[in-house]
């Protein structure tokens, strides 16, 4: 009867959230919430808006409707609060966006001694200690173009995590690997959700979303259609959308 | 001996030069051509005089400048680099903000004199080193300019992308020499106070090239991949940490050879500084051209003149290059 565990408030909340691009409505009133320590993967079809709707939780797509609050600061455009959500929320991109012109252990040292004014000694300890944790702490010194795609996308979860974040965004961190690097990176995201970090992954990753994932959300034309477990979602799901979307990919 | 090596050129000029009949016209053409141009040019050499260059070798290098003066020629030159090897060799952001303004200041005050210094005017100063200064100073100004102008035409406010846009097109649209003029007729009239004839053209160099600067610049920073600034802000980098660190860095290195470029095309445009009375290299070679004893010299005077230009021009050029190889 008493439900302690479900009493905290969430450390992401989303209130009917929309956005347009020019006419086009990407977002329709999308709602979550997040608690910390969740892992919640989104799933959709393309252009659903799952990876727009998460580059608003780190303001890099600005809404126009509804509410976000991140760790209790409502995300406005409010520049203060931007830059403080923005070192809060880590974030992982497809394309990896590592800097070309720093070598590896750099690009994860930047953002800790400019953002965070930490020493250099101090940045370098965290950054290999990041290294050696996603296995990759020999690449230290090389740039980011000598390193394999699964590398260098392990490379830019260690440059997220060195800001010390509280929650960590992945937009589709798998889909521009090659398959045989894709297990390298979900073993690191394994670990990391099972170290207790907040996440949220957009990914057509199935069997990640069954083993690691808490709640799985599945998006349509901007809406948020389902929010429930993995085993529901996956076996029986309730929409007709989410059957079409499973049918296609499973 | 061997047989090999006599019959090897004869074999490589018929595969390469008669091989049919047509490039063998077109042999016989080219050979005639550089044998007609190579005997004239040695017959004029064998009656040029040097000495118009022997004699004047100081007008060249330094024009009319006070020879007591000359260390403040030397000292103004080796500002600069010891500025330079400094700050490579202590790479802290203080020494920046303190070096660069204390040497600029020294500098103009050994250009210019005062303070104890007996004032030397424009007119005095001339040649090679004239042609030197106003080209690192115009550089040096227009470098900073042209990045601002890069960075206003990409700005998100309306009020200063549309004045970096007109400046850029309007100062495209003219030619240098019309902006020349310009500087030195219309400066004076919204400048308060008296600028220097060098001054002006300095400036006009100035105006000129760092619109061209911009577009440059501007070529890079647009072909950087949007992922790179949106991974730095994702990090917490501000917008000015996301330059200065992540953007400017692979702009100006994807954009180095147009800079250069960029540079030698304003080393080559101080000569027309000369038609506004002052010596730089062809201004001075203009004057030396000038006096009845070195009347009708001016194949070995602009021969001259024009090595020199080609030497930094192409010193320029290889050091662009090296910096391609290093920094891929």
């Amino acid at each position: 009867m008493i439900n302690t565990i479900k009493t905290e408030t969430p450390i992401l909340i989303a209130n009917d959230v929309s956005k347009w691009f020019g006419k086009f409505q990407v977002l329709r009133n999308a709602n979550l919430q997040v608690k910390a320590g969740e892992v919640v993967v989104i799933m959709g079809p393309s252009g659903s808006g799952k990876s727009t709707f998460i580059r608003t939780f780190n303001a890099l797509e600005p809404y126009q409707e509804g509410r976000i609050t991140i760790d209790g600061i409502p995300l406005t455009e409010d520049i203060q609060n931007i830059d403080q959500i923005r070192q809060n929320v880590g974030m992982v991109f497809q394309q990896f966006n590592l800097f070309p012109h720093l070598t590896v252990l750099e690009n994860i040292t930047l953002a800790p001694i400019q953002v965070r004014k930490f020493t250099k000694t101090q940045a370098n300890e965290i950054a290999l200690r990041l290294l050696d944790r996603v296995g990759i702490l020999e690449q230290a010194q090389k740039y980011p173009g000598k390193l394999s795609g699964g590398q260098q996308q392990r490379v830019a979860i260690a440059r997220a995590l060195a800001m010390e974040p509280k929650i960590m965004l992945f937009d589709e961190p798998t889909s521009s690997l090659d398959p045989e690097m894709v297990r390298e990176v979900l073993d690191v995201m394994r670990s990391l959700a099972k170290s207790g970090m907040t996440m949220l992954v957009v990914t057509h990753e199935v069997g990640f979303a069954r083993e690691v994932a808490d709640r799985v959300i599945f998006m349509d034309a901007g809406q948020v259609i389902e929010d429930t477990t993995p085993a529901e979602f996956f076996t029986q799901p309730k929409e007709a959308r989410s059957k079409l979307f499973l049918s296609q990919i499973l | 001996m061997n047989a090999k090596t006599t019959i090897k050129p004869v074999r490589w000029v018929q595969k390469n030069l008669f091989n049919t009949p047509y490039n063998a016209v077109l042999t016989i053409l080219c050979v005639w051509i550089l044998w007609s141009i190579s005997s004239s040019l040695f017959s004029w050499l064998g009656q040029s005089e040097w000495t118009v260059i022997s004699e004047n070798l100081r007008l060249f290098l330094v024009g009319r400048f006070p020879e007591t003066q000359l260390w403040r020629m030397g000292a103004i030159v080796t500002i600069p680099i010891l500025i330079a090897s400094t700050l490579v060799v202590r790479r802290s952001q203080a020494w920046n903000f303190v070096l660069i303004p204390v040497g600029l200041g020294t500098i103009a005050w050994l250009a210019n004199g005062g303070f104890g210094l007996p004032l030397i005017r424009s007119s005095l100063w001339g040649g090679l080193f004239l042609t030197l200064f106003a080209a690192a100073i115009s550089t040096a100004l227009a470098f900073p300019l042209g990045l601002l102008l890069a960075l206003g035409r990409r700005s998100e406010l309306p009020v200063i992308r549309g004045i970096s846009t007109i400046y850029i097109e309007l100062v495209r649209g003219l030619p240098l020499i019309g902006i020349l003029f310009m500087a030195q007729v219309m400066l004076p009239l919204v400048v308060p106070f008296r600028l220097d004839r060098l001054l002006r053209a300095i400036l006009g160099l100035t105006f000129f090239n760092a619109a061209y600067l911009a577009e440059n610049i501007r070529s890079g920073l647009q072909s950087l991949p949007s992922g790179q600034s949106e991974a730095a802000r994702s990090l917490g980098l501000n917008s000015i940490q996301t330059l200065r660190f992540i953007i400017l860095p692979q702009a100006l290195r994807l954009v180095t050879p147009a800079i250069v470029g960029q540079f030698i095309s304003l080393f080559k445009d101080t000569s027309l500084l000369a038609l506004f009375a002052l010596f730089e290299l062809t201004g001075i070679a203009r004057s030396i051209l000038s006096q009845p004893q070195f009347l009708g010299r001016n194949g070995e005077v602009y021969l001259f003149i024009g090595l020199i230009y080609w030497m930094f021009c192409f010193g320029l050029s290889q050091f662009s290059k090296r910096l391609e190889v290093r920094s891929s």
